[in-house]
């Protein structure tokens, strides 16, 4: 019996996210008396394996088969079903991405095991129930769910976990071949487009994210919300009407149809607070709003607050940011 | 083209949520319902590709009867035909069972979803009716094309990028922005909506995996600590220093 984590690499390191569900995996682990093993899959530095030791993984399985490089639901989740069934897994650990998502739901009906995302909370096992929050109704509320299989699929929050790091502890590699079959690639991508985000922080990982609104008038001022991105070590994001006027690519969107984020740090700038965009942001440890209008509805969301106009702000905020000393 | 498209009853964005003095069950009272919005964008890219090249758009909801207004205004959007599965939906094992006992009975060339409902934020419905039915499950996708009578072309988001997928038929996608512009019913769609084909049906027998056994709320914030705007660089010191974010 063991616990086993999923863990998604991103220029050959292991993400943030994963780090984090890895320590989940192995807090979990402590709880039940086992032990945490990873499985990664595609192009990962062999360094970066070994380091999920500092997470609490002992051992680390791997299939460098070049055709994992880019992500295919059904070969996927043939290698992790292989490594579950190997290491007689009986907590799955994921992140809760996109990819996390896709292949947990899989793995829920060929394993016969049932699934949380979004989770929030370590299991509470009292009376052999298995007990996880996860946050429902758009960051409104949360609801606990007892996992009654015996296989017990978990999707970790962004975020909501900080990654253990115990320096120096290393995990051992050992190779895993799942044997795919072209049936398994079916609906492998023809291309992969990686749009790099300013900065190079991926919005859905990042600890800090500054947000623009329809408030700053055009595409022309988005160096205010950039050069704060840049000096905070941010990711940029961008409220719905800014991504429909073409300002800012799609991908930056937060909110109820776009990106769900929930980062350390959210600064919004010129972004009114509708529903449909907190829906997005609402569950960011700290929220911060630039509004010249003070009755904008985000203020009642926000933990800090100025009434101003942007561009007499925001650049005050640079100088700042830029005067820390890191 | 026979599709089907899977749509939930969920409650409004704008409603507060309340649970039951327990905190054991979601309280309805006073709630508005409306289709599930990442459904919308699965509906609307349905009725359009039917629109361009023929065929049927069946909408399907596993619910109670009082999810009917909203099966009937996507009949109104451009739906052929609705089937409801009368069961109340417990968890998404329980709902994808029902979505693959229905469509095990038909051969759609494609059933669209949204990639998560807005109240149970699960994003897991998809991807368990596509293991189901053993084909492909392509989510959560932005773009959905034909290439030719037998292969479609979607385009899905992973994080920090994009993937084309061309895929044959039949498969499974969960739609997101911006894969279609949702439409609002227009009264000739109301009027004809009426007469449309709504079949219930009973729930085929299927385990519930996830129990819900509780809810709660987020603690209430501290409220905002205003800053004057002429010393706005004082934000970074307090995010520093207090809220120990920097
Ligand atoms: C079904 C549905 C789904 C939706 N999904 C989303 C979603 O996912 N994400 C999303 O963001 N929205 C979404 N919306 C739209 C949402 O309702 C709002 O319309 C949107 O969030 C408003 O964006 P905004 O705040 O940038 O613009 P506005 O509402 O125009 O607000 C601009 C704000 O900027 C302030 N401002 C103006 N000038 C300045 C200045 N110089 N300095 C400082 N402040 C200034 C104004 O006071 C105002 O508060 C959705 C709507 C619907 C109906």
């Amino acid at each position: 019996m063991s616990v086993l984590v999923f863990v998604e690499g991103f220029n050959g390191e292991i993400k943030k996210s994963s780090l984090e569900a890895a320590t989940y995996g192995y807090q979990v682990a402590q709880q039940l008396g086992t032990t945490a093993t990873a499985v990664a899959i595609g192009e990962v530095h062999e360094e970066a394996l070994a380091k999920l030791g500092e997470q609490g993984i002992s051992k680390v399985l791997y299939d460098a088969d070049s055709r994992l490089n880019q992500f295919v639901a059904d070969a996927y989740v043939k290698v992790i079903a292989k490594a579950a069934q190997q290491e007689n897994a009986k907590v799955l650990v994921f992140s809760n991405s996109n990819i996390g998502a896709a292949v947990g739901s899989k793995l829920a009906v060929r394993l016969n095991g049932s699934l949380a995302t979004n989770v929030t909370t370590l299991p509470k096992t009292d009376g052999g129930q298995f007990i996880v929050t996860r946050g429902v109704f758009s960051g409104k509320a949360f609801a606990d769910v007892n996992l009654t299989s015996d296989l017990k699929i978990i999707a970790v929050k962004k975020n909501a976990f900080e990654a253990n790091h115990n320096a120096g502890a290393t995990a051992t590699i050992e190779k895993l071949s799942a044997e795919l079959s072209d049936a398994d690639f079916a609906a492998a991508p023809k291309e992969t487009v990686m749009q790099d985000s300013s900065g190079g922080v991926l919005l859905p990982e990042a600890e800090i994210v500054v947000s623009g609104g329809r408030g700053l008038k055009g595409p022309e001022n988005w160096h205010l919300v950039e050069d704060l991105a840049k000096a905070l070590g941010a990711a940029t994001a961008c409220s719905k009407p800014v991504s429909d006027l073409d300002w800012r690519p799609h991908h930056e969107h937060v909110g109820q149809t776009g990106i769900t984020v929930s980062p350390n740090l959210y600064i919004a700038i010129g972004i009114s607070g509708a529903i449909q965009h907190l829906a997005g942001v609402n569950s960011s440890k700290v929220i911060v709003v630039i509004n010249k209008d003070p009755e904008a509805p985000f203020f009642k969301a926000a933990d800090y607050g100025i009434v101003g106009d942007a561009f007499d702000v925001v650049p005050k905020l640079i100088e700042a940011a830029k005067a820390l000393d890191k | 083209m026979k599709i089907l498209v899977c749509i939930s009853n969920v409650p409004d964005t704008t409603s507060k949520i309340n649970f039951s003095g327990d905190n054991k069950s979601f309280d309805k009272n006073g709630v508005q319902f409306v289709i599930n919005p990442w459904d919308e964008y699965a509906l609307t890219r349905a009725i359009e590709l039917k629109e361009a090249k023929g065929g049927n758009v069946t909408v399907l909801n596993v619910g109670e009867a009082d999810a009917e207004p909203n099966i009937r205004k996507a009949l109104a959007i451009g739906a052929d035909d609705a089937i409801r599965v009368n069961a109340n939906p417990k968890d998404a094992f329980f709902v994808a069972q029902q979505i693959a006992a229905i469509a095990k009975q038909n051969n759609y060339d494609m059933i669209l979803m949204g990639k998560e409902s807005i109240d149970y934020n699960g994003s897991q419905v998809h991807g368990m009716v596509g293991e189901m039915l053993g084909i492909p499950a392509i989510v959560p996708a932005f773009k959905l094309d034909m290439v030719d009578d037998s292969t479609a072309r979607l385009e899905r988001e992973i994080e920090g990028g994009k993937e084309v997928v061309e895929v044959k038929l039949p498969f499974v996608a969960s739609a997101q922005q911006p894969m279609s512009e949702p439409r609002i019913p227009n009264m000739r769609g109301i009027m004809t909506a009426r007469t449309k084909p709504l079949q219930v049906v009973e729930p085929v027998s299927a385990e519930v995996k996830a129990d819900y056994v509780g809810y709660s709320k987020p603690e209430k914030k501290g409220g905002v600590k205003m800053i004057d705007a002429e010393n706005a660089g004082e934000l970074i010191t307090l995010l520093r220093n207090e809220a120990k974010v920097l």
